[in-house]
């Protein structure tokens, strides 16, 4: 939801700003173009002349509002992010254009290389994202103090300013968001990766150890992993184990249902285990019909019968001690 | 904590928590399933008791974002008298039930399921109420006391 409402964002700023600068544009409405090389850099050319000063408040700044304050990032690593950012920055302001265009393409990779250190050292969204905004306040000032007689120039160089600011905020944003979101899909594909083997209790017994919801695309997977390895295995019984499974509604019944109907078409048999007192009343109140699946509250319950029907006979060789 | 007192069938009934959770893809229906397992234990339902509330409000869940297009659903602790119990509620703005005593026949499903979901649901609660209207949607409520 909040990352699609940032693309939404990000892409309404693309759509907005087609190709012209947009320090450029707003100067140029103003000065109708006569004046623009020379207003056009304004934010460059404060920006570089007043570096170290910049980097020095917006470091204080940061400090203030607590980045930097802890052990996951050193004063001495905020500096140089600081530093280098404005370099970018003043680089690709001299330049001019769209954010998206070329010119700002080292800046927008500085600042998506800032954010995905940000999320590794644990930092929230927020925090984040006050790297960015907490420049604002020195670049005011700045802007204040050089264009002090020319209120109009400072209007423009504030507003410009506050636009470049609020794109950058927002890659930023963006950027965490994304490695987040890649975080999370990495998690789901090693959850698909270790979700339930299929493993051999004894010669023509196999057993599925169920484990968590069932009711995903995963269940389809570890499903036809089984009737698969019924097939290559030849075992003529399966088990499946329920005891990891929280909930049995009736789409997690009707999963269970087909497979054991696939099972026996496949000329094997099917045993369902772990089924505790409490799913066993559940699955009577919903009035999901069990009959004709063999049951077993356990799986050493569920392998002694299926030891019996294939004609095993487990015997105690020893008395215990 | 307490929100709201109403008169009830004569009786006081109080309501001592309220939560809405939205309920609009597959993954809220697992969303769902936790926060209503989290308040029947710390309303210290039995074991039968919880997993039955929470497979009755997995069904329900799943029926709104299959067959309703996605709503909410709104968990209150309730106390009435000297019991306390939990109403789960489900709202949807989807499309409604136009024949509702054949959904609510065992067996019967306009979808693929087994059709067992809205029956099985209302055997496993103790209050269940079901109001559902063509083109505006449909809303079931159900209560579990301890």
């Amino acid at each position: 939801m909040w990352h699609a409402l940032i693309m939404r964002v990000h892409n309404a700023i693309q759509l907005k700003n087609p190709s012209p600068s947009f320090v450029g544009e707003v100067v140029s409405t103003n000065n109708q173009g006569t004046d623009m090389p020379k207003n056009k850099s304004r934010i460059a050319e404060i920006l570089k002349a007043h570096q170290d000063d910049l980097a020095a408040e917006w470091v204080k700044n940061l400090q203030a509002t607590g980045t930097g304050k802890d052990s996951r990032i050193s004063e001495s690593q905020l500096r140089e992010q600081t530093k280098e950012f404005l370099v970018l920055l003043s680089e690709a302001a001299a330049v001019g254009g769209d954010v998206h265009s070329q010119a700002w393409n080292a800046t927008v990779d500085f600042l998506e290389d800032v954010s995905r250190s940000r999320v590794q050292q644990g930092f929230t969204s927020e925090e984040t994202a006050r790297f960015i905004f907490s420049f604002k306040q020195p670049l005011f000032a700045r802007l204040r103090a050089e264009l002090a007689k020319d209120h109009e120039a400072f209007a423009e160089e504030t507003w410009a300013a506050t636009e470049l600011l609020d794109k950058m905020g927002l890659i930023t944003i963006a950027a965490f968001q994304k490695t987040r979101e890649d975080l999370i899909n990495r998690q789901q594909q090693e959850m698909l990766e270790l979700s339930t083997p299929v493993v051999k209790m004894w010669d023509g017994i196999l057993a599925l150890p169920m484990i968590g919801t069932l009711d995903s695309a995963r269940t389809q997977i570890v499903m036809e992993s089984l009737l698969q390895r019924i097939v290559d295995t030849g075992a003529e019984l399966a088990i499946i184990d329920i005891t990891g499974v929280p909930t049995v509604d009736t789409l997690v019944a009707q999963h269970l249902l087909k497979t054991v109907t696939a099972i026996r078409l496949m000329g094997a048999d099917c045993i369902i285990s772990g089924v505790r007192p409490q799913i066993a009343q559940t699955i009577v109140h919903l009035g999901v019909d069990l009959q004709g699946v063999t049951t077993k509250a356990n799986l050493a319950d569920a392998l002694s019968l299926a030891l019996k029907k294939l004609g095993f006979a487990v015997t105690r060789t020893k008395a215990a001690n | 904590m307490t929100c709201a007192i109403r008169m009830m069938g004569g009786q006081v009934m109080a309501l001592v928590k309220s939560e809405e959770l939205p309920v609009r893809i597959e993954q809220d229906v697992v969303m769902a399933r936790q926060a209503v397992r989290r308040l029947s234990v710390e309303l210290k339902f039995s074991l039968v008791d919880q997993t039955k509330m929470v497979t009755a409000a997995s069904e329900l869940a799943r029926n709104t974002v299959v067959y309703g297009g996605g709503g909410t659903m709104r968990c209150e602790v309730l106390i009435d008298g000297g019991k306390s119990g939990l109403r789960l509620t489900f709202e949807d703005q989807g499309p409604g039930i136009p024949d509702m005593s054949l959904a609510m026949k065992d067996g019967w499903t306009s979808g693929g399921g087994m059709g067992m979901g809205l029956s099985g649901a209302k055997r496993l609660v103790n209050d269940f109420e079901i109001v559902s209207e063509v083109g505006k949607g449909t809303r079931v409520t159900i209560t579990r006391w301890k």
